[in-house]
């Protein structure tokens, strides 16, 4: 009975193998492969989505999220200086935002922004400038915690050598603080922009002429005409390649910088 | 104490400087001055107030009473451009605190070059002239995270030379280093002192304090308790507090004293 702790584990492995290989021989067997492969791959509605699923789903995915991201980053810094301003009415104004927009829907950001505006001002939004907007009011309240975090994480005596050789609290801001926060933050920031890259499938929901689909309603689109889930995997295969490399670079990034733990749950990852 | 600033000759003169943090009063009555040219050594106790009253001398700590005044610009002044007496005023920390996301070159050209207002070649002759003064010609392009801590001291003293400034403060340059690595920048320190730089040194260091300093400072709970010469106050001390605080740096109980 007596079994060693390196036997059983093998025992363990032994099993766990077996019993995937009995479930991959099952749905091997059972299933109807060719059904399956026209449903969900088939080559002639896959070819018909090239090359405008690059040139324009890609494309547009692509050009919404960065100009979110760099809109939200530039509010989000904004934000964080006030989080830390030594003036008591810009660290609440600050917070309510975040608090605000951290605890509402993409979605509802994206409507408001997208049909709010026009509807209020009685203007016409550029779809552009719309998306650029709400994806930036969503990253920047998390980026804002994040920077702020990043911030606080830089050394004192950082701040205080630079501060000795007659460095203004600004100059020392810009010159000193916040390139050090920013290395400090880049994984972090790298899964913001992964999550925002996700979030811009919402922009199916502002209505677009055919040149501005992003991946996700180009998809839709393609999926109602063919009848076969093929657009979807091909569309979703196009996320994976701007989200897996990514993450791929969120991850060296923090090995890189010592994997240093920031106190924003919200905009990391859990690590399993 | 505002006829302290119409003292001439004196690099810094402190007049019943007073520092509390909270109810906790850290420095308890500062007198001092330091002529022009001066290497003085301040030692004591750790939790003395010695790093207090040294962060006092550029304004890192704001005094809550007294006054400074240095190369006769009363920094206590609260209409004084305090960002522009610092540049006269060079810091070397324990901890090194090189920038770390420049490389060498980069930390000693950057305060110039924000601050200062200098073009970038003068900038960078001023770095490099001051990179070979502490001995690291040629590690321009290094990272500070490369260098040994050692090194990373004397960029952080070559940094604070490139300001060109009249006073230099040293808050226990050696302590965060390697015994081996100590010698170096006590080295270029002692250069800086034959130099004629006026100094004021936090130290443990009792034989640099000896040999380079012209004048010592004991420190104990916030006071100055003896100050004199160097080879009286450590060779020859009044005090019972300073003899006992010799004593027990010049005899640790370890094996080998201090070099
Ligand atoms: N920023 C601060 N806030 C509160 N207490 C401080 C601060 N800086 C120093 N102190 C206290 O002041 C005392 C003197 O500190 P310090 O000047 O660093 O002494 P020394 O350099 O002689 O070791 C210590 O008791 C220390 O805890
Ligand atoms: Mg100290």
């Amino acid at each position: 009975m007596a079994m060693s702790k390196r036997k059983r584990a093998r025992v363990v492995r032994g099993v766990q193998y077996g019993i995937l290989v009995a479930v991959i021989l099952v749905v091997a067997l059972t299933a109807n492969w060719t059904k399956i492969r026209t449903t969900f791959f088939d080559l002639e509605v896959a070819g018909d989505m090239f090359p405008e699923v690059i040139t324009v789903g890609l494309f547009n995915t692509v050009v919404y999220t960065a100009l979110g991201f760099g809109f939200g980053l530039g509010l989000a810094l904004v934000l964080a200086l006030m989080r830390l301003s030594v003036v008591r009415v810009n660290r609440w104004i600050a917070g309510i935002y975040i608090e605000f927009f951290r605890g509402l829907p993409a979605l509802l950001v994206i409507l408001a922004v997208g049909t709010g505006i026009p509807l209020a001002f009685g203007t016409f939004l550029d779809k552009y400038v719309a998306l650029m907007i709400a994806l930036g009011i969503v990253a920047s309240a998390y980026m804002a915690e994040t920077l702020r975090a990043g911030i606080q994480a830089v050394p004192r005596g950082q701040v205080e050598a630079a501060r000795s050789l007659g460095m203004s609290p600004g100059r020392t801001m810009v010159t000193i603080v916040i390139p050090q926060a920013f290395k400090i933050i880049l994984p972090p920031l790298t899964n913001e922009l992964i999550l925002l890259t996700k979030d811009s499938s919402l922009a199916l929901f502002l209505g677009a002429s055919v040149s501005e689909y992003e991946l996700t309603q180009f998809g839709r689109v393609a999926l109602n005409e063919s009848r076969s889930l093929t657009p979807v995997l091909v569309a979703g295969i196009c996320y994976l390649i701007i989200t897996i490399p990514l993450s791929y670079l969120s991850r060296y990034l923090e090995r890189r910088t010592g994997g240093r733990k920031l106190g924003t749950p919200e905009s990391t990852e859990v690590k399993a | 104490m505002s006829t302290a600033a119409e003292t001439p000759g004196l690099a810094v003169d402190i007049a019943g400087l007073h520092k509390s943090f909270g109810p906790v009063e850290v420095l308890r009555g500062i007198d001092m001055q330091v002529k022009r040219g001066e290497v003085v050594c301040i030692i004591g106790p750790s939790g003395s107030g010695k790093s207090t009253l040294l962060r006092c001398v550029n304004l890192l700590e704001e005094p809550t009473a007294g006054s400074v005044v240095v190369n006769e610009v009363e920094l206590t002044d609260p209409d004084v451009d305090i960002d522009a007496a610092r540049t006269k005023i060079g810091m070397v920390f324990q901890s090194f605190n090189l920038f770390s996301h420049l490389n060498v070159l980069n930390n000693i050209t950057v305060a110039q070059i924000k601050v200062l207002k200098r073009g970038k070649a003068e900038a960078e002759r001023t770095a490099l002239a001051n990179l070979e003064r502490v001995g690291l010609t040629g590690r321009g392009t290094a990272m500070p995270s490369e260098l040994s801590g050692g090194q990373q001291q004397r960029v952080a003293i070559a940094r604070a030379l490139s300001m060109n400034p009249d006073v230099m403060l040293f808050d226990e340059p050696t302590s965060a280093l390697d015994p081996e690595l100590v010698g170096d920048v006590l080295a270029v320190m002692r250069r800086l002192a034959d130099e004629g730089m006026t100094m004021l040194v936090v130290t443990h260091e009792m034989q640099f304090a000896r040999e380079v300093a012209d004048r010592v400072l004991f420190m104990d709970g916030g006071v100055i308790v003896e100050e004199g010469l160097s080879e009286e106050v450590i060779g020859d001390p009044q005090e019972e507090r300073t003899r006992a605080f010799l004593s027990r740096v010049l005899n640790p109980v370890h094996v080998n004293g201090p070099d």
